[in-house]
């Protein structure tokens, strides 16, 4: 799950983790008010949306003055802002971050990860700050240093401190540094988070170090033993459909094609869209309905494909396993038949009792376009597309 | 014949009380498969379909029954407690079915189960089977059948999609097991690898992979150096979009690392036959097994 950046400084402020000041708000009303709470003239107002690069597509700005901050927040609010994240139609800004200038030294990089080569998490530093950290890895991998963290015993202060001379720090920067990871490192583990990312982190020209941007994930699978993560979610930031399919506990995710496909099992899904590309035609989506593949699936799964109107043909692709495919063919049968189904519909059932399944569905009546394998299926589900 | 689980193996099920327990485990019994215990806390001393024994603890059941290896269907918040428990317990081989255990928790357990002799299947795998032996896991057992071919997969449908075109082709299978599909897993590509170098019964080897980590880079240089059996692979995920979790927890493509393409290259330099499309693999392994 990702949360906003105000939302992650907010997170580190409770953690100790040194942020600048800075208050997050919904008109220029508010922006003016909060710009004049600022120990500082110079106020920096940041888009606040889900995606990165905000600073190359506008989202973030100076302003010199109070009348500068009233200009950009009332421009900001509500733009179209695009980012090589968000795709070409870009993502409505409803909230700005407004904050204090900060005299900046030295810009570095910090982040907190998993990696799963060695199964342990590792902190990752870079006097690189600023640019993009997967083009420093790719250019010159020497740059960032590592500190891998032994789950015995936690992260240490002596790699804190490896870290922070590592990156050159001297003087009163190292035990701020140092304090800044130890924070760092107790809020990722304290909120079960999957990526914690301060790029840049900041040097200011008095020797503190400070969050200027952050950047938190958080492990999906662990949401259940925080419910206050799992309130921050931001439910504008996320595609609706893909919102609704996570209320069915389907897993959906919106593509640009136009065959829509209904899979159970997230490998097979992928592997679906692959056929379906490779046979000559565009996926319009992933969806996993999960193991079972019942009625109520079938029907809901629907319902969130045909919610997309790229969609021109349906392929369902159900390997049966343990699950009878007769039973998936009910199913099928079913949900097309209590919601209107007006375009071609693939099914390719494989498992237990396929060839019964394969007889209920073309007696069923319906317009089913029966596939025997999943290359037919493909083909079939393209055809149908072409005519 | 097989690696991993064998005619030696005797399982038992942690969890066998629960709705997908006690479902699959009725299925594993079905096929033959040599469950000799189950554990459910608390409810020590009642019977499953009054033929297997339930304990309280796992030591308690490996004491009574000799029970040397475990299936895992516990909830996600209990599961990585209920591997360390297996591990304890001087286990050989845990299968953890359970899909949604928190990294964080894993990557204890990968510390916890370093200096133990237990090889960790999974979790969120579909898990083990040795066709004609048995099964530790969710896979439907009619469509294998008893053969040389190893399989190993980080998915679960797939894989039984792979399996059944092998089947379909006559080709049988030695054992088959799903890795899991999650960012910290037990066993990875060349754990596997190394078992099925080593077994006489399997003549090669089918590896599905999937979009996210480095496993496949990894292990395509591992059998370029070590491996002696012809490889044939698929990689999911050639159209899934960056930055976005396809289901699986550890299938994402994260700052341009992780991608389908990386991985097919990767492979094919190492002198592995990678498919292009998902349907291709049983003929795939045809072809290379006549060749041979």
């Amino acid at each position: 799950m990702k949360i906003h950046e105000y939302q992650a400084k907010e997170i580190l402020r409770k953690f100790q983790v040194p942020v600048p000041e800075g208050y997050v708000v919904f008109s220029a009303k508010e922006a003016v008010n909060a710009a004049r709470k600022l120990p500082t003239e110079i106020a920096v107002i940041k888009a606040q949306i889900h995606a990165g690069g905000r600073g190359k597509g506008g989202g973030v700005k100076i302003a010199k003055d109070i009348a500068e901050v009233e200009a950009i927040s009332q421009s900001m609010l509500g733009m179209k802002l695009v980012t090589h994240q968000t795709g070409a139609e870009g993502k409505e800004v409803k909230k700005l971050l407004i904050e204090q200038g900060i005299d900046i030294e030295k810009e570095l990089y910090l982040g907190m990860t998993l990696d799963r080569s060695c199964s342990r998490f590792v902190i990752m530093a870079s006097t690189e700050g600023g640019v993009e950290i997967e083009k420093v890895a790719a250019e010159n991998p020497e740059k960032i240093l590592k500190e891998w963290i032994d789950p015995r015993v936690g992260f240490q202060p002596f790699q804190a401190r490896k870290l922070a001379f590592g990156l050159g720090l001297s003087g009163k920067q190292v035990g701020n540094a140092v304090k800044f990871m130890m924070g760092l490192y107790q809020t990722f583990n304290a909120n079960d988070c999957s990526l914690a990312e301060i790029n840049p982190l900041v040097v200011t020209k008095g020797g503190e170090v400070l969050a200027l941007d952050a950047k938190i994930n958080f492990d999906d699978s662990a949401l259940y033993r925080h419910q206050d993560v799992a309130d921050l979610r931001d439910l504008d930031e996320e595609e609706p459909l893909e919102v609704e399919a996570s209320n069915y506990h389907l897993n959906y995710i919106k593509l640009d094609g136009n065959v829509g496909c209904m899979v159970n099992g997230a490998g097979l899904a992928m592997a679906t869209m692959d056929i379906i590309k490779l046979t000559g035609g565009e996926p319009a989506n992933f969806l996993d309905v999960g193991g079972g593949a019942n009625v109520e699936t079938v029907r809901n799964g629907f319902k969130i494909i045909l919610a997309d109107k790229n969609v021109k043909a349906v392929l369902i692709n159900i390997f049966g396993g343990i699950v009878r495919c007769d039973r998936v063919a009910k199913g099928v049968i079913e949900a097309v038949n209590s919601i209107d189904v007006k375009i071609p519909v693939v099914v390719r059932l494989e498992g237990t009792n396929a060839r019964e399944a394969g007889v209920l569905l073309r007696e069923s009546g319906m317009d089913f376009i029966v596939a025997d394998n999943l290359q037919d299926a493909a083909k079939k589900v393209v055809n149908a597309i072409k005519n | 014949m097989s690696i991993l689980l064998t005619k030696d193996t005797r399982i038992l099920v942690q969890g066998i009380t629960g709705s997908e327990g006690s479902f699959h485990t009725g299925q594993m019994l079905e096929y033959h498969s040599n469950v000799v215990a189950g554990v459910t806390p608390g409810k020590g001393g009642q019977s499953f379909q009054g033929i297997v024994p339930i304990f309280n603890t796992v030591k308690e059941a490996v004491e009574k029954t000799g029970a040397n290896a475990s299936v895992i269907f516990v909830p996600p918040a209990f599961a990585a407690d209920a591997i360390m428990e297996a591990a304890d317990a001087g286990l050989d081989l845990i299968v953890c079915i359970t899909e949604g255990i928190p990294a964080m928790d894993m990557v204890v357990v990968y510390e916890y189960l370093r200096d133990k002799n237990t090889h960790l299947i999974g979790p969120n795998c579909p898990g083990v089977i040795s066709p004609g032996i048995g099964k530790m896991g969710i896979m439907p057992a009619s469509i294998h059948k008893p053969g040389n071919v190893g399989v190993i997969s980080r998915s679960g449908t797939l894989t039984y999609e792979a399996v059944d075109q092998l089947t379909r082709l006559g080709i049988g299978q030695s054992t088959c097991i799903g890795i899991g599909g999650d960012p910290v897993i037990g066993t990875r590509f060349i754990d596997a690898l190394k078992l099925f170098n080593d077994d006489k019964n399997t003549h090669a080897v089918v590896m599905i992979g999937e979009i996210g980590g480095s496993a496949e880079e990894e292990a395509a240089s591992w059998i370029k150096k070590n491996f002696k059996k012809p490889v044939v692979s698929f990689i999911a995920g050639q159209t899934a979009p960056p930055g976005r979790r396809m289901g699986h927890a550890g299938a994402i493509i994260s700052g341009g690392k992780g991608t389908a393409a990386e991985k097919m290259k990767a492979l094919k330099a190492a002198g592995i036959h990678v498919c292009k499309s998902p349907a291709e693999i049983g003929a795939m392994v045809k072809k290379v097994m006549n060749v041979k």
